[in-house]
């Protein structure tokens, strides 16, 4: 085996620096932190209008000729800064789908527009009912001549009161099994009847809950067959898999153990020297390089051509179980240090924050039980528990 | 990157799969467990070359690299072959870095000569108990300044101490180990006996990565076919998810080991960290893996009769021959976490 990374983006590290250092604004962070938006529209902006959301994408459709590597490079290099992009990573998946199965019409109408930074679209799959059982969606969809007539709502729409457009997970017939009464819809959040309404989270992440009373969306924005949604979430779900690979930087444990080395415990003594400290620090160390081993597997599994569908599930499992262990052990180790939070704690209080954060991961992008699951019935061929229907 | 076994490593791991399942079967496994060795396997081991076949082939071995010992040595420990193999293969490690080892270490490749290497340096003329030391001729040891062969007057046996993994674990003390060759001093003596170290812990990594794929495979073999309130006890989410956890950990294990050959092989600056990592996680997990599957065993799982107690005894005893784990963390720390290490991030978070 062959374990040597090479970093298929070096030639564009540069370029993708100085375009940060010119365009990225400081104050974006503070402003991503104050409001919990993970999205920029200023820089959405900037990037559709400089080809870099159309990178790598058909003529056809918009797609520009900036390399897909210079702009992967200047998305890592927007993460290296601490800016997310949800809005775009959504919009993406959700471009990525309608080019495999949506109607030229719809494939026209919303692909350039998106890849100019005009369009961004969300997920509206979960339901205040639904989420894990994510084919229970309930939220129903009525054909009216040309039109569909929505009523229902979702739960944890991020991004969406900034977005133009949601993809909705509908129920259009009531009278079959659960997974075959489904049809995606992508409805405009400014259509008549749409409400947005802010959800606050722990990690500081503002979500939303909207609803929809009414809302008419054209036939023509039906992505995939009457009744064939859940062969498009399938699509839809493979899209929300990235096999990018992070920027480096020091992890969270390095910068720990790097504070602990001047930081002075009760005693006076560098907390480092503490046999505790340094022993739980290369414990958590060695789960750190698990989960990096774990992705290098995803990344090679993809690149060879396969489909790395449960070792990204074990990926997932096992990094955010891991994270959760992380943030219990180091706000252990420091103690009253660690409910300290922002300027007044150490390290900014990443580790207040990262304590804050660390719930989210084994929620989100499908739960712990439900990658167990794929692990159990795919990998050790066990039985399925869950009950079919 | 390329995360695949070469093919020579393949037609490696189908020989050596073949002969410990062959060679170390349960019976046989058991058989052996009073005197923590079985002399039959470890002859077809001579004749196979295995136990000189990380010494480079200009002194006589078979030139593997780490990673291919990596794919014996998970097969040996696949069906817990009673047999001090990582041990052999570490010493015969130190012998062929030193000048003084030649001559041992043709006695080796002949199978005249078992020798072991001592896992932490003499102190107060004593190693402590040593895997292997009760059937070896020879303790490959750090004595001071001095790396030693050790061995015992003729045809005495240094006596075995009873322990957890039925292991040939013998105490080695420079009283009853009372022949002394130098093979090494000062810095040299030091490299050499630490490399060698951390060959070991490489090695033992992968065999406890073989006994974690046989404990996991042997559990799930059992929830598929026990039932109780009339399903397989499989369809219970506690045991399938318990189970899916332990596979997930193996991966990483299984990487682990191979990252930590592949550094060694490769010289990388990483190698002897990832080696404490390897050994720490492989251990871990091993034993985690064994636990499961034995209490999904239900009471069958406590009985001599069947075979994951096996497992379970050796995932734990097999890392602790080296000591408590916290000292490998410790120095694991060390390794990390250097004085001048990484910058601290001045990033604002809130
Ligand atoms: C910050 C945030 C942002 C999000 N953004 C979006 C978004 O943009 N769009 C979107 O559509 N969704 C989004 N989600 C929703 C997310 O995908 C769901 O929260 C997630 O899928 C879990 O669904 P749930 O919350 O309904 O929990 P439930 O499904 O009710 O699960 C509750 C608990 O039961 C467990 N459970 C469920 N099924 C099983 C089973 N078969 N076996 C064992 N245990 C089980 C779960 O693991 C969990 O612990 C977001 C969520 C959060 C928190």
């Amino acid at each position: 085996m062959d374990f040597t990374e090479h970093d298929s983006l070096a030639e564009f590290r540069k370029a993708a620096h100085e375009w940060a250092d010119e365009h990225v604004r400081p104050e974006w962070v503070e402003l991503e932190h104050a409001t919990g938006t993970h999205h920029n529209p200023q820089l959405h902006a900037l990037l559709g209008q400089q080809g870099l959301l159309g990178a790598g994408w058909p003529a056809e459709y918009g797609g520009s000729d900036v390399d897909p590597g210079y702009a992967l490079a200047v998305f890592q290099e927007i993460g290296a800064r601490g800016l997310r992009m949800d809005g775009w990573v959504t919009t993406e998946m959700v471009a990525r789908t309608i080019l495999h199965v949506a109607t030229e019409e719809a494939k026209q109408e919303i692909i350039p527009p998106a890849l100019r930074g005009e369009v961004v679209i969300v997920l509206g799959y979960t339901e205040p009912s639904a989420g894990s059982d994510v084919a229970a969606a309930r939220m129903r969809a009525v054909r009216d001549g040309d039109e569909w007539v929505v009523n229902g709502s979702k739960m944890f729409t991020s991004t969406a009161h900034m977005a133009t457009h949601v993809f909705l997970l509908t129920r259009t017939n009531t009278e079959v099994a659960k997974h075959k009464g489904l049809t995606l819809l992508l409805a405009r959040l400014d259509a008549p009847g749409v409400e947005v309404q802010p959800v606050h989270t722990l990690g500081g992440q503002r979500t939303n809950a909207t609803f929809y009373s009414d809302v008419r969306v054209p036939d023509r924005m039906r992505i995939g067959d009457v009744d064939g949604g859940w062969g498009v979430m399938r699509v839809a779900l493979v899209h929300e898999r990235g096999t990018a690979t992070a920027p480096g930087g020091p992890t969270l444990v390095e910068q720990v153990a790097a504070w602990a080395r001047d930081a002075p415990g009760p005693d006076g003594a560098p907390l480092l020297e503490d046999p505790t400290v340094a022993e739980r620090l290369a414990r958590l160390a060695i789960d750190d390089e698990v989960s990096r081993l774990l992705g290098l597997k995803v990344r090679w599994i993809a690149s060879t051509g396969g489909m790395p569908g449960i070792e990204g599930s074990m990926q997932k499992l096992w990094s955010s179980e891991a994270e959760q262990r992380r943030v219990a052990v180091l706000t252990d180790l420091l103690g009253e240090q660690a409910v300290l939070a922002g300027d007044a704690g150490p390290l900014h209080g990443a580790v207040e924050w990262a304590l804050r954060k660390a719930p989210v991961s084994t929620i989100y992008g499908g739960t712990s039980e439900v990658q167990r699951e794929i692990v159990a019935e795919r990998r050790l061929g066990l039985p399925r528990s869950r009950p079919i229907g | 990157m390329d995360l695949s076994l070469t093919e020579d490593q393949r037609s490696l791991k189908e020989v050596f799969a073949e002969l410990f399942a062959k060679e170390a079967t349960p019976e046989r496994v058991r058989a052996a467990e009073a005197g923590g060795h079985d002399e039959a396997l470890w002859r077809v081991l001579v004749g196979s070359g295995a136990p000189t076949m990380g010494v480079p082939e200009e002194l006589g071995g078979g030139g593997a690299s780490t990673a291919d010992l990596v794919v014996v040595v998970t097969e040996a420990g696949r069906r817990v072959a009673p047999v001090p193999l990582v041990e052999v293969l570490a010493a015969a490690d130190a012998l062929s870095r030193t000048d003084a080892g030649g001559e041992l270490l043709a006695g080796v490749g002949e199978g005249r000569v078992l020798p072991v290497l001592a896992l932490r340096p003499l102190r107060s003329g004593s190693a402590g108990p040593v895997p292997g030391a009760a059937v070896a001729d020879v303790v490959v040891a750090l004595d001071g300044e001095e790396l030693v062969a050790l061995s015992r007057p003729a045809g005495q046996a240094a006596p075995l101490l009873p322990n957890l993994g039925s292991a040939a674990l013998a105490e080695v003390t420079t009283a009853g180990w009372s022949g002394r060759r130098v093979l090494a001093t000062g810095a040299e003596a030091r490299r050499v006996y630490e490399d060698a170290l951390s060959l070991w812990r490489v090695l033992t990594a992968a065999a406890l990565d073989g006994v974690r794929q046989e404990a996991l495979r042997l559990g799930v073999e059992y929830v598929k076919e026990r039932h109780a309130f009339g399903v397989p006890i499989a369809w219970f989410q506690t045991v399938q998810h318990r189970l899916a956890d332990e596979a997930t950990a193996g991966d990483g294990v299984e990487l682990l080991v191979h990252e930590a050959a592949w550094a060694r092989d490769s010289g990388s600056p990483r190698a002897a960290a990832l080696a404490r990592m390897a050994l720490l996680f492989a251990g871990e997990t091993a034993f985690s893996t064994s636990a499961a599957s034995l209490h999904f065993h239900g009471g069958y799982g406590y009985t001599l009769e069947y075979d994951v107690q096996l497992y379970f005894r050796r995932a734990k005893a097999w890392q602790l021959a080296l000591g408590a784990p916290r000292h490998e963390l410790r120095a694991l720390a060390a390794d990390l976490f250097p004085p001048a290490g990484p910058p601290v991030l001045e990033e604002a978070v809130v």
